[in-house]
């Protein structure tokens, strides 16, 4: 969970960070990577395994074409407003969940997991795919931040993300910038569905949930801030986890939803962000 | 080399350039000179299409700047350096230097050639840029810009709030720069530190250029009026 969450935070963060943009649409992107799994899983006529695989490689890429054609139909044109992209992200999220409506239908539907091990300790026994899926989140978010740190795209983006009328007086192109963060962010929470989605089942509506928590991550972590991202995911992932196991997942979200409060009246800037 | 003509521009219904027009020549420094609110910064955003020209001609080389991409500008050689230098402040001096060889595709060796010039940036290589002093922030500014290896050289008052240590390294940088053969734009509010470099001066009031002239014809009472009324 701590995992999952914490790819499809970064995704939401790096858009906010680069763009500054609230991308209210970024479970949705969350939801049609999981359909895509689906679909993949479904018609690809491979083995389980080499499909869920190909599903991992295909879903992100689609989910990141259409957030890069939503970017260029939609957010460059309103500028990249703050308040304009608000309300449009709101109706890219009905326009997205009504398509995955039309085209995938009401019902939730699995996925198969690439392999079944159960990992048998002494004294309980644990699922080995879960074990998977955070290390395969682990290496996706190394490959993120190799990516932000240690290459020209990455030097470009944070570039743009400090000065985006300096990067531009560099020869950035900032608005291919903007549709291949904007690319990237919807990749990431896509491949955090494809690896969840063998666990928890494809259904139009499951954008919700992964918002949510991704806003309360990025609130408490510090807007723009991957480091913050990391370490609330951790916290509120894994609290998630063990409160809505021994007690209820309600209760779980309201903890959550105080830490937030508390963060934003103690702490506005997040808890690893820069103050303006 | 670069040709201003007509050029009117200003942001949405504010016009704040009127029929501007002034050449800067290969090996020169041109100083653009004017009171707060003139115009002036507002020039070389318009040369570097940050601000778009509503009407006239911006051409380098026989290339129509004004119709270019902002993010075009600079890949045919004109560098901008903007006033508070605007770094890329969490970024180290390195990386900084990494974005201004971004457009020309420069090596090692382009920037090898600047840190020749500002070599105190040499031993800061790994430091964040905002933790710079004031006069080290203006070094790695200008170093930047000709990370570019900028036909065109912009700079937006560039000894503003600096020590006179800093102020003459930055001068003489300019001096240097003038004898490759770069075409230097100057925007300065002080008449001493202007007339120490320019060649040819464009004294802007209102949004146009009200007079130009060439340094070397400036009598010591012109200068010493310039000084008084604060162009």
């Amino acid at each position: 969970m701590a995992a999952v969450l914490a790819l499809t935070a970064v995704g939401l963060n790096l858009v906010f960070g680069v763009m500054r943009v609230v991308n209210v649409a970024h479970g949705e992107f969350f939801m049609l990577g999981a359909i895509g799994a689906w679909f993949v899983t479904h018609y690809l006529p491979v083995p389980a395994a080499m499909a869920w695989i190909a599903a991992l490689v295909i879903a992100p890429l689609a989910v990141g074409a259409i957030a890069a054609l939503a970017d260029v139909t939609v957010l460059k044109r309103l500028k990249y407003d703050p308040e304009a992209t608000i309300v449009a992200t709101i109706g890219l999220l009905y326009i997205f969940q009504q398509a995955a409506l039309s085209f995938y239908g009401p019902d939730a539907r699995p996925v198969a997991p690439p392999f079944h091990l159960r990992l048998q300790l002494p004294w309980f026994g644990y699922s080995g795919y879960k074990l998977f899926v955070v290390v395969a989140a682990a290496v996706i978010l190394l490959g993120v931040w190799l990516l932000m740190t240690r290459t020209r795209a990455g030097l470009v983006m944070r570039a743009t993300q400090v000065d985006r009328d300096t990067a531009r007086n560099f020869g950035i192109d900032v608005d291919r910038v903007y549709a291949g963060t904007f690319a990237l962010g919807a990749a990431l929470a896509a491949a955090a569905a494809v690896l969840i989605v063998p666990i928890q089942q494809a259904h139009y509506l499951m954008g919700h949930d992964p918002l949510l928590l991704s806003f309360i991550v990025v609130i408490i972590g510090g807007l723009g801030s991957l480091r913050g991202t990391l370490v609330a995911a951790l916290v509120i992932g894994l609290s998630d986890g063990v409160i809505s196991m021994f007690f209820s997942p309600t209760l779980a979200k309201i903890i959550a939803t105080l830490a937030v409060a508390l963060v934003l009246v103690f702490r506005p800037q997040g808890l690893f962000g820069a103050k303006e | 080399m670069l040709r201003v003509e007509g050029v009117t521009a200003g942001y949405g219904p504010i016009t704040v350039l009127r029929d501007v027009g002034f050449e800067a020549r290969a090996g020169e420094v041109t100083a653009i000179m004017g009171r707060n609110g003139a115009g002036k910064s507002t020039l070389l955003k318009c040369v570097m299409g940050l601000v778009p020209a509503t009407a006239g001609t911006i051409v380098l080389d026989g290339i129509e700047v004004h119709r270019l991409p902002a993010h075009r500008v600079p890949h045919h050689g004109v560098a901008y350096v903007p006033q508070g230098r605007r770094l890329f402040g969490p970024l180290t001096v390195a990386e900084n230097l990494s974005v201004g060889l971004y457009a020309r595709d420069g090596g090692p060796e382009v920037r090898a050639a600047v840190l020749e010039l500002f070599p105190r940036l040499r031993e800061r290589l790994g430091q964040v840029s905002s933790t710079l002093s004031g006069g080290e922030q203006q070094m790695l500014a200008i170093a930047r810009a000709l990370c570019l290896e900028p036909k065109v050289l912009m700079l937006d008052e560039p000894t503003e709030g600096l020590q006179p240590s800093m102020i003459r390294l930055i001068q003489d940088t300019v001096l240097r720069l003038k004898d490759t053969g770069v075409a230097t734009i100057l925007v300065e509010q002080r008449v001493d530190a202007a007339l120490r470099v320019a060649d040819a001066i464009a004294f802007m009031a209102n949004g146009r250029i009200a007079e130009t002239a060439r340094a070397a014809d400036l009598t010591p009472e012109a200068r010493q009026f310039a000084d008084h009324v604060g162009v």
